[in-house]
């Protein structure tokens, strides 16, 4: 388990990276971390993993400091950046100082690299000549070398195919399944929408939202179609609620049941009526990080 | 249905960090050094900046066989030759094993995986230490063997005129440019900066120094006890006086501990991006 307390990094221009953040990430339960860029998110966790120092707060994982962990690789898994390695090593050389600082077994290197689908050939290429997929890819295998029971992976998805986003997210989800405690940022947001179990929204170096996915993506509304779209929206809003429109569908934060039943009052025949969840927790990103947002431009 | 699934879950999870309880000792520094050792060679840069070690010594030691005059095929002019390859790229390598975690940002892993970075420094330190030490053998090794053939090819009896404590202070002498190398690689964490700032030290101050010293009667007193390459040299002419130590350990605490102490300090409070 993971555990941010009252976080906050301040730096000497006066600006605050990460403001009073406070969230746990659950033991067997992927914690999706989101928000926009500049958010906090990077640096939230490369203070938890001791890179960066805080300004004030603490970061604990299963209630050690993580600079007290003897053989952290064994403790908790880590990809930051998949691109910060020595671009002259091979990918193999790159496991094996790993293997070797932690003190595992050589065979380690090997099965890393079959878990993460890098062939002997790609293995033995320089890391310099990898796509940023191929990178993805390596950092995964040194995260997990050490066997760790906690992974905090920053943007894992990024550079990955459709086909290695499908497999990360069998892995982790795996992973999670067999006990572990997973915490992953990302601004895609699909991706930590069907990963996640928890959500931590931060935006502005605050957090704005955090709880399980199913308790935040309650509140997201209901898409509703009709075939005359905009009588079904005139009829919502003499309902007293509130509607957005998109593409020929009627957004609103009421439930479907509402929806529905304002739909047979007013005598139309719904041809679609849902729970928001694919665009629901996007409107709710955009939503909560906008005025952070706003106010990040303003200053 | 829940409780089946969590389970077996539950029970893996705990043999799971069981297994790791035990692994999980703190990390010896005899590893820490071996791996720092191991990112010294496994480069291609790195290798071939080692690997130049003996190659250019090699070379040093044909160019004196070829080109000096007979007479001249004595050891210490070797190990004089093999001597000046040496000081360039010891401190280089000296440089490159701390500025290459933070310039090519493999200090990402390195200091996750060991999240004390005075430790790593440290291995660092000693890997540096080792390579240095191995290095002057290998000049010793290649400086005896150019003597013998030197005297082949002249026909007159080799030259030994090297003493023991000759050769440790020129293994001193060596061991100290390449610690002064890792002083700036830990001082500026960037592979050209630290660089540069070596040959500025090393090339550009020297001149300005005695320039000082010519004009300015107050600096020409002064300037054993602060000039650190001028009392490092010394060491390379064979005998060093009770005196000359003296300056070489306060123009060595100026220039060598003081920015070491500032750079760890900055190091270990430094982010690591």
């Amino acid at each position: 388990m993971i555990t941010v307390e009252n976080l906050t990094k301040t730096y000497g221009r006066g600006m605050t990276a990460v403001d009073d953040v406070s969230f746990t990430a659950a033991t067997g339960r992927v914690t999706g971390f989101l928000g926009p860029n500049g958010a906090g998110k990077s640096t939230t966790m490369r203070i938890v993993v001791g890179l960066t120092p805080a300004t004030s707060g603490s970061a604990t994982i299963d209630g050690r400091r993580f600079v007290d962990l003897p053989n952290p690789g064994t403790d908790v898994g880590v990809l930051l950046d998949a691109s910060a390695q020595h671009a002259g090593r091979t990918g193999r050389e790159i496991l094996t100082l790993v293997q070797r600082t932690m003190g595992l077994p050589k065979a380690r290197v090997t099965e890393m690299l079959e878990l993460v689908s890098l062939t002997d050939d790609e293995a033995d290429r320089r890391v310099r000549n990898y796509s940023l997929g191929m990178r993805q890819r390596l950092g995964i295998g040194a995260a997990l070398l050490g066997d760790p029971h906690v992974l905090i992976l920053d943007e894992p998805a990024n550079g990955l195919d459709p086909a290695g986003i499908r497999w990360m997210r069998d892995l982790l989800r795996g992973y999670a399944n067999r006990g572990g405690t997973v915490l992953l940022s990302s601004h895609l947001l699909h991706e930590i929408e069907v990963i996640a179990d928890d959500l931590v929204v931060i935006g502005n170096g605050r957090i704005v939202a955090q709880g399980t996915k199913a308790e935040l993506l309650a509140s997201a509304g209901t898409i509703a179609r009709a075939r005359d779209t905009a009588a079904l929206a005139a009829a919502l809003e003499r309902g007293g609620l509130t509607v957005t429109h998109a593409d020929g569908s009627v957004r609103t934060d009421a439930t479907p049941e509402q929806v529905g039943e304002v739909a047979l009052g007013a005598g139309l025949a719904l041809t679609e009526l849902r729970a928001a969840d694919g665009a629901g927790l996007e409107e709710m990103f955009l939503e909560l990080t906008a005025d952070t947002q706003r106010e990040g431009v303003a200053a | 249905m829940s409780t089946t699934v969590l389970d077996p879950a539950t029970t893996e999870v705990t043999a799971g960090r069981g297994r790791s309880r035990t692994a999980s000792a703190r990390i010896p520094l005899t590893r820490l050094v071996g791996v720092e050792l191991r990112k010294m060679f496994d480069t291609r840069s790195g290798f071939w900046l080692m690997a130049s070690i003996v190659i250019t010594s090699v070379l040093a030691t044909a160019a004196i066989i070829v080109f000096a005059a007979d007479d001249q095929q004595t050891y210490d002019n070797f190990a004089a030759a093999i001597g000046v390859p040496m000081t360039v790229i010891l401190p280089m390598i000296g440089i490159l094993s701390v500025t290459s975690e933070w310039s090519q940002r493999s200090g990402l892993t390195t200091f996750t995986l060991v999240p004390h970075r005075g430790r790593v420094l440290l291995s660092k330190f000693v890997a540096a230490l080792v390579v240095g030490i191995v290095a002057m053998v290998i000049a010793l090794v290649v400086g005896v063997l150019g003597t013998l053939v030197g005297s082949l090819v002249t026909g007159l009896d080799p030259v030994w005129n090297v003493s023991v404590s000759e050769f440790a202070l020129i293994v001193l002498g060596s061991v100290l440019g390449m610690l002064f190398g890792f002083m700036l690689g830990v001082l500026i964490r960037n592979s050209a900066g630290a660089i540069v700032a070596y040959f500025i030290y090393t090339l550009v101050l020297p001149p300005l120094l005695g320039l000082l010293a010519v004009n300015q009667k107050w600096f020409a007193d002064l300037q054993p006890w602060v000039d650190y390459n001028n009392a490092q040299t010394v060491l390379f002419n064979g005998s060093v006086t009770a005196e000359q130590w003296r300056q070489l350990a306060v123009s060595g605490t100026l220039w060598f501990l003081v920015p070491l102490a500032v750079g760890l300090i900055i190091v270990r409070r430094s982010e690591v991006k």
